[in-house]
């Protein structure tokens, strides 16, 4: 053998077209989305603007809220030697980092004649001493802090982000409680206030650390907030906790006591033992917050499967995607276009490209994360649903997590599709979902109509993160179709079918989802890539528990 | 090479007798230890370092072949008898002691040759007679060198003193004894005058000092220092190297100087040489000495007025006009070798300046500074030469003197040598001890110093133009943007830069990463400046200064660097944060267009609070450095006024007032005279003040 390989004539092996080598710069050529958008083109230019009005209108409410309360309110709370909320934030947070603010359109225009801006409650994810904390601090300018239905809400979802994710809790009280006027509606029920502290609990056993930092009265309920932490801080002079504030007192017992006295800094760290440090003013407060969160000893980056190497910006304008997508739904475009303003270096990698269409399926890195996209190219046929559920049983198999591109008029209708088992695919695609087991990201950049929603992993589904364009509409239908529907099966009132066609036009708005906690808030749609680069490392920088979920029985 | 040229003037036997050295040890610390030791090294000389404990860290210290300690006490240099025996341990033939310390001491230039070994530096004799004031003056005037006509005596009859001055020729200095600080001096310009300030001069004296007796002295209104290095051997030859005039002088100390003196004709520059051999000669002098004169600018005459018996710290100006290695020549004398070149040999040229780096704060009475040196750059252009202690990590100890260094700069005039001191300066980073490079700065750049004939040279340069070199321009707005903006920078810690959350621009929608810091300029303590710095991306950011708002965009660079970009301006400046200088967690260096700002983070009164501190206004005074006590002179429940004088201290061999900072009543002086104390620790505490 050896001979015969030596006596080969060498001429032979040059004229061969074989490469075993290729490097590596071209094998990822191959998955560099190319783009064929003319920026020029007055269509682009005219659907860019359409979709800057938007976010111009959305800018200024974003504007308005994060102000907080009144000016009035401001300025009294400032006046106490106080920090406004976002500020008290901002110095916890580490220097240069980002803050994920979750839902801040919370509460928008949802009680008549009162403006409960971001539900009186700034949550969201931010860096502390390195650590990634989800950040619950009530806002005392907003209805003295106190918790609207809303407000326990989001509360409540900020304690479920942070449940899922693993990520330390620290919470900066400044708060009167319940609402009384709404009791009804945020004391007694299973997702009620209640939960709150369940959650605390909860957590605290699985090793999720709780921290207070108590800037103002907690009454009542609110008292277990820190009591129910796992380590607590109170400003000396500004900080009350106690079940019941003076007046409660006077009239159950007729003791007449000072706050101070009743529940102040000094008496909870030196007598009561409630609170277990006492600072003198809320900037120490907050540093000594900082090093709370130091010692935790808890992982900061260690299970993070992102390489760390050079992270490479899209190789396209991300603001361009205003102009792809303009504000009309029914003007088609190619989602990659989408992607390639999102994802690492513009690359992906396809899978079944050719197969049904219109499901775009591939994976990508995000700020060097692997991640699998599944974004929509039309109504979900039978083939493209079975194409998604085999794209995420891999990503299951491969622990890579989905991201969900969310633009669905609904699955296809008619007797053909029906014929072709449109309700059992579906189902496939809805059952890998919900058994993939891996981290799951929504993003509404379109319609999120009828079952579509569900297929795309809709808030129903757990995404760990669900945002929304400003462009973005949700309802079972569209209103046209949805008054076309309900005049033909039955209500031939043609007033009352137009007022129905109004209220789920404007129901189907973003900004009333988003004041519902529908979503996690509205984003820009340049803001998309790294929004959703602060999601997956909220949910895999960290400690990080691998769900090993089986699917459910699949229909075939 | 040396013995040819030795052979046109010298006897050859004496050559034959003369051996090269084999082996030296340098008596003294720093950068003159590396000054000596490198040009020993270069001629095969080996060389052995001394060096305290205190030192022992030092390049100095390490970088020689051999390093002996000399114990732990910081007067280890003076230790006449343990140096000796090192040098005999350590197999030196020869003891060259530097400057300072034991270089012009008699007694240990004897003990040295008794025990056998060679000094590098002039016969026992001649350091003797340099050595007294008065036995110096008697030899100058025996050998015609023109001494400040004056009468010292003990005859105090006020007509013979009128004589005498008449004798001296007006304008004359009337001087008390036992005088200071200006107490019974009088300046007298004429014969009438004479009697009445006399008078008057004695009748202050007798209540100042308890002792009325005075001498008189020629008064010099505009004096410059001007001095010639002159070099001999032991065969006779006799030469002078040029000269210096080093006026820029505080607290007596030369700041900068320079070669040749500015401003004098050839034929004078000439008589100063040949009076300075002269004298050179008339103390049998051999090796390197200075004779240092007095310089009437008005009169342009000069007085001789003592002669320095070893190698000064100027010295390199001399090396960088006349293309000589002085320790070369003195390391050749010390072992029998005539002087390697003749009078007509030695050409001047161009023009040369050293700065003397002080640790110390010029503009606060040039109080003294040491500590940690965090970051240290060199000068490059222009290949300047610095002489340096130091290196970066290095510590400043208290315990010696404040100068660190000297740069060296030669131009083919003064004007182009002040302009590349300017350009050296400006590359000279020192961040650590406060120092006096930006002083330099200043001075170099005010007309009276400038030019080929300088207006205002003399020794009461600095007093003369106090208020022209207190003018520092105020820090400007995007230095203290880049300070707040670096500090910012350097909290983002390396792991973190792959992270999202760092590299992608901070929340949507609303930005509420606004940070406010107030920094103050340290250097005027001027009221501080709010700078509120809002971070828009992982390197742009928006700040605000004074009302004005800037696009920035910044980013932080190996090796204590800040790129930085604002306008049409962009620059790579040095910038230390404080997370590089443990323990000086306050502190913030910008080297901006070759300023240094020096800022402090202002520390809210919170954090003084959680410290343990008081809020509001301090009630104890404490040591602004390490230092010794030597003086209190208030007691508990005594009541000062601001400004009063409450302690001496002493540090770095220089002794400072600590006043008053507030009126009130003195309740503990923790310290007594004697006492050494660090840094921080409280000297005086007083009562509280009533609300």
């Amino acid at each position: 053998m050896r001979s015969a390989v030596l006596t080969r004539p060498a001429m032979r092996l040059g004229r061969r077209k074989v490469h075993t080598y290729v490097a590596s710069g071209i094998q990822n050529q191959m998955s560099v989305l190319k783009t064929k958008i003319d920026s020029s083109d007055p269509e682009f230019v005219q659907r860019s603007q359409a979709m800057k009005d938007l976010i111009s209108e959305l800018d200024q409410l974003h504007a308005k809220f994060a102000l907080g309360g009144s000016e009035k309110a401001r300025q009294k709370h400032i006046s106490r030697n106080k920090l406004l909320v976002r500020d008290r934030i901002a110095s916890l947070i580490d220097p240069g980092s980002a803050f994920l603010e979750l839902s801040p359109l919370a509460g928008y225009e949802l009680y008549p004649g009162e403006e409960v801006p971001s539900g009186g409650l700034v949550t969201g994810i931010g860096t502390i001493s390195g650590v990634r904390c989800l950040i619950v601090a009530n806002d005392a300018t907003v209805k003295g802090g106190t918790y609207y239905p809303i407000t326990v809400r989001k509360h409540l979802r900020a304690q479920e982000i942070a449940i899922e994710n693993n990520l330390p809790c620290v919470y900066l009280v400044d708060s009167g409680g319940a609402n009384l006027p709404h009791q009804s509606d945020v004391f007694p029920g299973h997702e009620h206030f209640g939960r709150i502290f369940f959650n605390q609990s909860t957590m605290s056993g699985k090793n999720i650390p709780q921290l207070s930092l108590v800037l103002g009265p907690c009454t009542a309920g609110g008292a277990y907030v820190p009591a129910m932490s796992d380590e607590t801080i109170i400003v000396k002079g500004g900080g009350h906790i106690f079940l019941a504030g003076p007046p409660l007192v006077k009239a159950a017992t007729g003791e007449v006591v000072s706050a101070e006295d009743l529940g102040g800094g000094e008496m909870h760290a030196t007598v009561s033992g409630v609170v277990d440090h006492l600072v003198e003013s809320e900037p120490e407060g907050i540093a000594r917050m900082r090093q709370a969160v130091a010692m935790l000893n808890y992982p900061k980056n260690n299970v993070t499967t992102a390489d760390p190497s050079i992270v490479a910006e899209p190789l396209y304008d991300p603001t361009e995607i205003d102009g792809v997508v303009g504000d009309n739904l029914r003007v088609a475009y190619d989602v990659r276009e989408v992607i390639s303003r999102i994802v690492d270096g513009s690359e992906f990698a396809e899978f079944k490209r050719e197969y049904g269409t219109t499901l775009v399926t591939g994976w990508s890195k995000l700020y060097g994360h692997p991640i699998g996209i599944l974004a929509n190219q039309g109504p979900l046929f039978s083939e493209s649903a079975l194409k998604g559920a085999h794209f995420i049983e891999l990503c299951k198999q491969r622990d890579i997590p989905l991201v969900f591109l969310q633009n669905i008029s609904g699955f296809m209708v008619g007797s053909a599709a029906e014929r072709g088992g449109i309700a059992k695919n579906g189902a496939k695609l809805v059952n890998a979902v919900v058994g993939s087991g891996v981290e799951r990201f929504t993003v509404l950049i379109g319609g999120s109509y009828g079952a579509g929603n569900y297929g795309m992993c809709g808030r129903a589904y757990s995404p760990r993160f669900l945002f929304s364009w400003p462009n973005s509409r949700t309802a079972v239908m569209g209103a046209e179709q949805l008054a076309s529907v309900m005049s033909t099966v039955g209500s031939k009132n043609a007033e009352a079918t137009e007022k129905l066609r109004a209220q789920i036009e404007s129901e189907s708005d973003v900004k009333f989802g988003s004041a519902r906690l529908w979503d996690d808030g509205i984003i820009k749609p340049s803001d998309t890539r790294r929004v959703l680069g602060l999601a997956i490392e909220a949910s895999r920088g960290g400690r990080r528990t691998v769900d090993h979920k089986n699917f459910g029985v699949w229909r075939m | 090479m040396v013995l040819r040229l030795a052979r046109k003037y010298s006897s050859s036997a004496a050559v034959r007798s003369a051996k090269p050295l084999r082996s030296v040890m340098v008596a003294n610390r720093g950068e003159i230890t590396h000054r000596v030791a490198d040009t020993a090294a270069n001629m095969g000389i080996k060389v052995t370092a001394i060096y305290t404990e205190p030192d022992s860290e030092l390049p100095f210290a390490t970088e020689g072949p051999t390093n002996a300690s000399i114990g732990s006490a910081s007067d280890g240099y003076l230790k006449m008898d343990e140096i000796i025996r090192l040098a005999k341990e350590t197999n030196s033939e020869a003891i060259h002691p530097g400057y300072g310390f034991l270089s012009e001491n008699a007694i240990f230039a004897k003990k040295v040759r008794d025990a056998g070994l060679i000094f590098v530096g002039p016969p026992q004799g001649a350091i003797e007679a340099m050595g007294s004031k008065s036995r110096s003056k008697e030899i100058m005037e025996a050998a015609g060198v023109p001494c400040v006509p004056g009468y010292h005596g003990e005859n105090q009859d006020v007509n013979f003193l009128a004589e005498k001055a008449d004798e001296i020729t007006y304008p004359v200095l009337i001087k008390a004894v036992l005088g200071g600080g200006g107490k019974g001096m009088r300046i007298v310009n004429s014969k009438e005058e004479f009697l009445p300030e006399l008078e008057s001069a004695k009748s202050e004296a007798r209540s100042a000092f308890g002792d009325d007796r005075v001498l008189v002295e020629k008064y010099i209104a505009v004096p410059r220092h001007v001095e010639v290095q002159v070099f001999a051997d032991n065969h006779g030859n006799v030469v002078a190297l040029g000269e210096r005039d080093c006026s820029v002088q505080r607290r007596h100390q030369k700041i900068l100087e320079e070669s040749p003196a500015p401003g004098l004709d050839l034929a004078t520059r000439q008589d100063l040489w040949a009076k300075a051999r002269d004298a050179a000669r008339a103390v049998g002098y051999q090796g390197a000495g200075t004779v240092e004169f007095i310089f009437d600018n008005e009169s342009g005459k000069f007085y001789f007025m003592e002669m320095n018996t070893r190698l000064q710290v100027e010295h390199p100006v001399t090396e960088s006009v006349t293309n000589v290695d002085l320790v070369e020549w003195q390391l050749l004398v010390a072992a029998g070798f005539p002087l390697p070149k003749t009078q007509e040999q030695i050409s001047i040229t161009g023009h040369a300046f050293e700065t003397r780096i002080y640790c110390e704060d010029p503009d606060k009475g040039f109080l003294p500074s040491s500590g940690k040196i965090f970051h240290l750059q060199k000068p490059t252009s222009g290949s300047p030469r610095l002489d340096i202690t130091f290196e970066s990590g290095s510590t400043v100890s208290p315990l010696y003197d404040p100068m660190i260094g000297k740069l060296i700069v030669h131009g083919r005039n003064r004007g182009e040598a002040i302009n590349k001191m300017l350009r050296a300066l400006d590359e000279l980073e020192i961040v650590g001890p406060v120092t006096n490079i930006d002083f330099v700065k200043r001075i170099l750049k005010t007309e009276a110093f400038g030019g080929e004939e300088p207006s205002g040279l003399e020794t009461g340069f600095i007093p003369n133009h106090a208020e022209e070199l207190a003018q520092i321009p105020p820090v400007r707005n995007d230095v203290y943007a880049q300070a707040a903006i670096g500090a910012i920078l350097t909290e983002q810690k390396p792991e973190t830069l792959t992270s999202a959350f760092f590299t992608a621009p901070p929340s949507p929608w609303t930005n509420i990463q606004n940070r406010k810091v107030a920094l103050q300029d340290l250097t005027t303590e001027t009221d501080p400046a709010e700078v509120t710095v809002w971070q828009v991306d992982a390197d742009k950011f928006v700040a605000e200064v004074n009302g004005e708002k800037m696009d920035i965009e910044a980013r932080l660079l190996p090796g204590n660097k800040l790129f930085f970009k604002t306008g049409l301006r962009q620059a790579v400046n040095t910038f230390v944060a404080p997370a590089a200088m443990p323990g000086a967690s306050r502190l913030l260096h910008v080297f901006d267009q070759g300023r240094h700002n020096r800022l402090a983070i202002v520390e809210p009164e919170w954090v003084t609070v959680a410290l343990g501190g008081k809020a509001g206004p301090a009630n104890s005074v404490v040591a602004p450095m390490p230092c010794k006590v030597t003086k209190v002179n208030v007691e508990a429940g005594q009541s000062v006024k601001k400004d009063d004088i409450l302690i001496i201290i002493e540090s770095m061999k220089m002794e400072t007032t600590i006043r008053s900072p507030i009126d009130g009543v003195v309740k503990r002086v923790p310290h007594g005279p004697g006492s050494i104390v660090k840094q921080g620790i409280e000297l005086i505490e007083f009562e509280d003040a009533e609300e």
